[in-house]
């Protein structure tokens, strides 16, 4: 086996506990506890370990990363093993003091989330009054002079909205605003019915995305995460299985993503037994899936698999129950039946009728 | 937000480059690259950019980053190529 490329980024899952309660999380269905969660040292030396692996760029995140008391002191220590930091959060908990704090501690840029350009539709779908909180949190990274991102996951809930989501972005200052489709695995898969978009709202949503794009000239970054289960082309998920990325949960878990807590028998290695140098070379869960070796058709012969990977292991598990298949959101997957069912008029969950904010959701919450 | 973005309108006159605030300008050990590291990406830097980067300090202006790259590589094509360069640097908004 040659030695696989060294990681470029870590997300850094701090905790799991969160005042917000999105049904879309891309937390795990089954939430760390935070009894379980690594301690300020263990984080420290994980992010020392990081920087000697090659990580040059980490996204603190959760759940909510400011429920973390000890935040400035993880801040340091990536800045110490010379890791860019990114603090992902809902806003809920960051006030003037805090923010100062984090960026003394090296803190050099901040990624907002926003659920709807409304607020009383935005504090509905966190299932939490924030709408406000992001508001200041906004106005807070401005005047501190770090960079602002907006993260709306888009749904059949909020996409109606998106151009009043971008104008808000641009009203809060954002350099960049990311519009990220829902994707589909753990509370997001759960609450599918509720969120699956329908093929109008989508080209609408991506005329709107032109639109501005025209208009702003590159001055503001938007970025459009494709929904894969349109398209009918597989995404290529974290640029390939433990190739550019990976994921430290609250409990020190190491996985080659978010989602892939979900593999049922993937054992991944936990910081607390394994150096991380050695689970990004060696452990199992790590080698699974990387490269080409263990694909099967139609991905072995596809001249598209350098490009998609095969797609997402984590969908090929979700829809079929198993994790080598090529993902089903690819058109010449045996599987795409299932994702096309969901997608033409008559299967779609929402009926053919016009969609319309349908609530109802199942709630992330813990032991949900 | 309906004009043209930063990046898009000619240099100032007098000019003195710096790396925006949201960049960082670093060497990888891990990988023996220079690189620009941003809220959402990594930028592997070939040749000398990384050179000319490390100039622009908010102090110098153009001129005196010409004449000091030409001090250091004699013969190169510094005073064609560097202004180009970083003004392709400021389009990107990575410079400004």
């Amino acid at each position: 086996m040659t030695a696989a490329p060294r990681p470029w980024a870590l997300l850094a899952e701090l905790t799991h506990g969160c005042p917000l309660h999105c049904p879309y999380c891309s937390n795990p269905l089954e939430l760390v506890r935070r009894s379980r969660e690594l301690s300020t040292a263990e984080w420290t030396e994980v992010l020392r370990q990081a920087g000697e692996l090659g990580v040059v760029h980490t996204h603190l995140s959760g759940g909510e990363p400011l429920l973390r008391g000890d935040l400035a002191e993880i801040v340091t220590a990536a800045e110490s093993a010379g890791i860019y930091t990114q603090l992902v959060t809902s806003g809920v908990g960051l006030d003037s003091a805090r923010l100062a704090t984090l960026t003394a501690a090296g803190l050099r840029s901040v990624q907002l989330s926003l659920q709807h350009a409304d607020p009383a539709a935005s504090d509905r779908i966190a299932g939490h009054r924030s709408y406000a909180a992001k508001e200041r949190a906004a106005a807070l990274v401005r005047a501190a002079g770090l960079p602002l991102g907006i993260n709306v996951v888009l749904h059949r809930d909020n996409l109606d909205a998106l151009d009043a989501l971008i104008r808000r972005g641009l009203d809060w200052g954002a350099d960049r605003i990311e519009l990220a489709n829902t994707q589909f695995y753990g509370w997001a898969l759960r609450n599918r019915d509720a969120l699956l978009p329908t093929r109008d709202q989508l080209a609408r949503a991506r005329d709107t995305v032109q639109r501005w794009r025209d208009r702003l000239g590159g001055a503001t970054d938007l970025v459009w995460v494709v929904p894969d289960y349109f398209d009918g082309v597989a995404k290529p998920c974290m640029g390939g299985w433990g190739a550019v990325s990976l994921t430290v949960a609250p409990d020190g878990t190491v996985l080659p993503c978010p989602a892939a807590a979900s593999l049922p028998d993937l054992d991944p290695p936990n910081v607390r037994d394994h150096p991380l140098e050695w689970i990004w070379d060696h452990s199992g869960a790590f080698n699974r899936y990387r490269g080409e070796e263990w694909m099967r058709e139609p991905c072995r012969a596809c001249s598209r698999r350098a490009e998609d990977f095969g797609g997402c292991r984590c969908q090929a598990y979700a829809l079929t129950g198993d994790a080598a298949r090529t993902d089903p959101a690819c058109a010449l997957s045996p599987d795409h039946g299932v994702i096309r069912a969901l997608t033409t008029d008559a299967g779609h969950p929402a009926g053919a009728g016009p969609p319309a904010p349908t609530g109802g959701y199942a709630y992330r919450k813990p032991g949900g | 937000m309906t004009g043209p973005g930063p990046g898009t309108r000619p240099a100032p006159a007098g000019w003195r480059p710096a790396l925006s605030p949201a960049v960082n300008l670093r060497h990888d050990r891990v990988r023996d690259a220079d690189l620009l590291v941003l809220p959402e990406r990594v930028v592997v830097l070939r040749g000398s950019a990384a050179k000319i980067l490390r100039l622009c300090d908010g102090d110098r202006d153009l001129d005196a980053i010409v004449a000091e790259l030409q001090s250091r590589f004699p013969g190169a094509p510094v005073a064609e190529d560097v202004p180009a360069f970083l003004d392709r640097m400021r389009t990107q908004g990575w410079v400004r």
